[in-house]
């Protein structure tokens, strides 16, 4: 059982690899301007790669990246600025490209969603602790109810008498 | 007893994102060009270079386009399925081929055979880029009107193709044959 799950891992790595050595094959890129490089460096930061989808466009080897990239420096040398060509790549590969979405109301849920649950998850907190305030906090009692107790310690039976 | 169904609920709410979540593949990045004019180009043709291809020329036809390359593992599965489906005559396919050797991919059609019409050569991959293509297969279905109305990431299955694409394009002939 054990060895067979190895075997499958090991042939998945396999399929994997050969994924890789068939996305590796292109033609070198121009990088002549370091200006440039920089700026494509800190944008491709910003980047997912849609190959790999974990990866930012600067970390990926991927063909689709490398493509990417030539074509981001293409558009930085004919002076595009980096809002233009986000907006190039988001009407062609969508939101998913960007690491983070702009605020939009699809992205609405996205964005605020988590603040929304840590206000619910508050708002449900401070109410535990107030019922749980009120549970425990010492209450004097009434002279209605000292008057018993004292009667109860006073015959010691512990019996009550009406 | 309340104590007890919150919990649960909260946990059977959870239990079904999940499962949705799970079912979902995540390759399957909804394409912002759904319902958009299908990106114009010009390419040589991959049989004949001295010859170009363009989308405009498919004006007032409805036709597939795939995205193929003899580098893609994917597109030798989808293939056989390609000569049925071009086979059966519903919609001319056309193919963009990606990033290949010309060489390459001619060779790729006479051993597989070629179900395109014709298929264009995208050497540097300008193109696809435009059509958004990050994963060869990708099918694209586009109107009369050169609008995309349908995209397809990975290998046309035969119920891809009977649920989506046939229904779709007997729908679009419809329409341009009653306007």
């Amino acid at each position: 059982m054990k060895r067979a799950r190895l075997f499958l891992l090991l042939l998945l790595l396999c399929v994997m690899s050969s994924f890789a050595a068939a996305q590796v094959r292109r033609a070198p890129a121009v990088m002549d301007d370091p200006a440039i490089e920089e700026r494509l460096k800190t944008l491709s930061h910003e980047l997912r790669c849609l190959v790999c989808q974990n990866e930012t466009l600067a970390d990926s080897r991927a063909d689709l990246a490398e493509d990417l990239r030539d074509e981001i420096r293409v558009q930085m040398k004919a002076g595009k600025s980096d809002k233009e060509i986000i907006a190039f790549l988001t009407e062609r590969y969508g939101q998913f490209i960007l690491y983070r979405p702009q605020v939009t109301p699809t992205t609405y849920l996205l964005w605020f969603g988590p603040f929304v649950l840590l206000l619910a998850g508050l708002l449900v907190l401070f109410r535990y602790i107030k019922q749980r305030r009120d549970m425990i906090a010492e209450q004097p009692l009434s002279s209605d109810e000292r008057r018993r107790a004292e009667d109860l310690l006073r015959t010691g039976s512990g019996k009550e008498t009406a | 007893m309340l104590k007890y169904l919150i919990p649960l609920g909260l946990f059977l709410v959870l239990v079904v994102f999940l499962a949705i979540g799970l079912g979902r593949d995540p390759h399957e990045v909804p394409s912002p060009l759904i319902n958009k004019a299908a990106p114009t180009f010009r390419l040589p043709q991959l049989k004949a270079p001295d010859k170009t291809f363009s989308a405009e020329d498919m004006r007032g036809k409805v036709w597939v386009m795939n995205v193929w390359a003899s580098w893609c593992i994917s597109c030798r599965d989808e293939h056989p399925l390609l000569l049925e489906y071009a086979k059966s005559g519903a919609v001319p396919i056309y193919g963009l081929n990606l990033k290949d050797r010309p060489e390459d991919a001619l060779a790729w059609l006479s051993e597989l055979g070629d179900p395109y019409v014709l298929s264009a050569s995208d050497l540097e991959g300008r193109v696809a880029i435009d059509y958004g293509v990050y994963g060869a297969p990708e099918t694209y279905l586009i109107d009369q009107g050169g609008v995309i109305r349908y995209k397809h990431i990975g290998p046309v299955t035969p119920d891809v193709w009977s649920d989506k694409f046939l229904p779709l394009v007997q729908e679009l002939n419809r329409q341009g044959a009653s306007r």
